[in-house]
């Protein structure tokens, strides 16, 4: 293991001292102190497992295959953007855009994310498909042009807040969200349909909640004997017609 | 219109990638308690990467409780000439309480220009009389005719700010710099405001960095306004030029216009610059629905259309805004009576380690904290008797 005091460090020289200890075979990298340095962990492609305490700044883990991340605090925007594989822990809330264009791995969030979570998230076949848990709630635009992979919103701790924003799954052409609970169908776009999860999903719901619950120490039986909504594209091509009219 | 020719001073960045997006920061105390300068400094300054080293700058509130009844105007002047000119104009026009340079440091390897603040009070048609009494709304008119008069009209010389009891100081570059160079740890304030990076699609010259001052009114801006012409031209219609080269300015202007002349609420002009879309509107209820449906006829051209957090700051008060669809980051967090504002959350806990209510809010969700009656005596007490 390799502590790094990250205290006053460019995001530039903390990567490199990151990088320069994956190269000296550490498999756990803890950093303390971080305050807003970006990129950490962007672009590694071993299975390493980081530990950030502090505030992490934008792009955590952007486009990384194979790492293990945890944020013991807050986290900003960007986390898992564009990312392969590998898996990224927030103990805290998660800022906007929270996996934009992330095409594999996992997500778990135990706070509220803010706008555009998941956007343009997507899958590759069957077997490359990335997960998103969010225990708390969403800003809008969650799930926009979504392409692929699954996204849980759970909505625990939520008092008055609303659940999910307005413009959910814009534009959304592939993949599913399930949200525990009901959804606001006028939040909704036009090009999805809400339906009852299958048994099938409801497996898939159940290993990744059980997941997010031996993580954060929540009692798994509780949340998932809630109801599920699921959330599927109407369309594989919502746009087809927009500007050329189809048949 | 005022030529740019000296002091452009452009710094050349020595950094090999440009990831900026620009950085904004404020901190309010709604109990008036003065916050140290060094502070908004260091927290900024943890957003350096948000910046270019092409624009940075501070508004601060509170911070001239001696001439706390008088307007004191902050200059940027380019030369002895055009200082004269400015000086010569100012006689005529007011009665100056009393006048001294900025202080500063020196900066290394950079041309830059002269600052001066001059503590005012209108005087009545020019003459040398003693000013006949003047109402604080007459006066706020005449100053900000003083303001434009001098942006467009007398070369080299800018007003950057115009207000009561507070002052903007920016410049060309990093946020530390200029700090440095304005001597920013002097400063004790209940509000302050801070940005980093440069104008919006300007080459980065001085008084074209944040904060844009008119009156009380200061704006430190992240993102763009795309609507900033049409914003531009309703601006004209009502007597106000562009004269920065920018579009963050129109906001001040906007705001000028809107809440000093027109007496709108400012939660109202939060919902005149990011107006709900018309869908939402049809889902309101009845009587939220015809106001928002007048607000949007009538102010439609005051819309602030694009990607936009601010810091909106006016006399006793701070409001942050998004844009209507949030397309920037903006972070809002509490402690006490101190609320903390920000690009990122990483400068708020740098700066408030064991702050726990930290939140986002909505687009186009206006956050606001105001002074207490109390502190609002204390530092524009005068203008209340005078009520």
């Amino acid at each position: 293991m390799k502590r790094i005091d990250a205290h006053n460090l460019k995001y530039a020289v903390l990567n490199e001292l990151v990088r320069q200890a994956i190269a000296e075979d550490h498999d756990k990298i803890v950093l303390d102190g971080v305050c807003g340095q970006y990129y950490i962990g962007c672009g590694i492609a071993k299975p390493v497992e980081i530990v950030v305490n502090g505030v992490p700044g934008n792009d955590l883990g952007a486009f990384m295959e194979g790492p293990t991340i945890i944020v013991n605090e807050d986290a900003q925007d960007g986390i898992g953007n564009t990312m392969s594989s590998g898996e990224i822990i927030i103990h805290g809330n998660a800022g906007d855009v929270l996996g934009y264009s992330m095409r594999g791995g996992s997500i778990f969030v135990k706070g509220d994310v803010g706008y555009r979570a998941c956007i343009h998230m997507k899958a590759y076949k069957e077997d490359i498909s990335p997960t998103v848990v969010i225990g708390g709630c969403a800003g809008a635009f969650m799930g926009e042009y979504m392409a692929g992979g699954t996204l849980i919103l759970l909505g625990l701790n939520r008092d008055k807040k609303r659940l999910t924003g307005n413009y959910l799954g814009t534009g959304m052409h592939g993949g599913a969200i399930f949200v525990r609970q009901s959804v606001d169908e006028t939040l909704c776009s036009p090009e999805v349909i809400l339906n009852k999860p299958d048994d099938k999903d409801m497996e898939k719901i159940l290993v990744n909640v059980k997941k997010f619950c031996s993580i954060f120490g929540y009692d798994c039986d509780k949340i998932i004997n809630d109801e599920f909504v699921k959330i599927t594209p109407k369309s594989k091509r919502p746009y087809g017609n927009l500007y050329i009219p189809g048949p | 219109m005022v030529e740019i020719t000296n002091n452009q001073g452009f710094a050349i960045s020595n950094d090999p990638k440009d990831a900026s997006g620009c950085g904004i920061f404020g901190i309010f105390n709604t109990k008036g308690d003065l916050i140290d300068g060094s502070r908004v400094v260091s927290a900024i300054d943890i957003m350096r990467d948000r910046g270019n080293g092409l624009g940075s700058g501070y508004a601060a509130y509170g911070i001239y409780p001696e001439f706390k009844n008088y307007y004191a105007l902050h200059l940027m002047i380019d030369d002895d000439l055009a200082k004269r000119a400015v000086e010569d104009f100012l006689e005529r026009r007011v009665m100056v309480a009393e006048r001294s340079g900025i202080p500063t440091r020196g900066m290394k390897n950079r041309k830059r220009p002269m600052f001066f603040v001059y503590f005012v009070l209108p005087r009545a048609q020019g003459t040398k009389a003693e000013s006949e009494y003047m109402s604080e709304s007459d006066a706020d008119e005449f100053i900000n005719k003083l303001v434009f008069f001098i942006n467009e009209n007398i070369n080299g010389a800018f007003v950057i700010s115009s207000g009561k009891n507070m002052g903007v100081f920016k410049g060309i570059g990093y946020p530390d710099e200029i700090a440095n160079f304005f001597r920013i740890e002097r400063y004790k304030a209940f509000c302050w405001t801070a940005h980093n990076r440069f104008p919006t699609n300007t080459p980065g010259w001085w008084g074209g960095a944040h904060p844009f001052g008119l009156l009380d009114w200061t704006v430190v801006h992240n993102g763009e306004i795309s609507s900033y012409g049409a914003n531009k031209r309703y601006l004209e219609m009502h007597g106000y030029k562009c004269t920065q080269k920018t579009d963050t300015e129109a906001i001040v202007y906007l705001a000028d216009l809107i809440v000093r002349k027109h007496h709108i609420p400012i939660e109202l002009l939060a919902k005149i610059f990011s107006a709900p879309l018309w869908e939402e509107i049809e889902r309101m209820p009845q009587e939220q629905k015809q106001l928002y449906k007048a607000l949007r006829i009538i102010y439609g051209r005051a819309l602030l259309n694009g990607p936009f957090s601010i810091l909106l700051t006016f006399k006793g008060g701070i409001m942050a805004l998004n844009d209507r669809i949030k397309l920037r980051p903006l972070v809002v967090g509490k402690k006490d009576y101190t609320y903390y504002f920000s690009s990122e959350e990483a400068a708020i806990k740098h700066v408030c380690s064991d702050i726990k209510d930290i939140s986002s809010p909505d687009a186009g969700e206006p956050v606001i904290a105001r002074l207490n009656n109390e502190a609002y005596n204390v530092y524009y007490g005068v203008e209340d008797e005078e009520d």
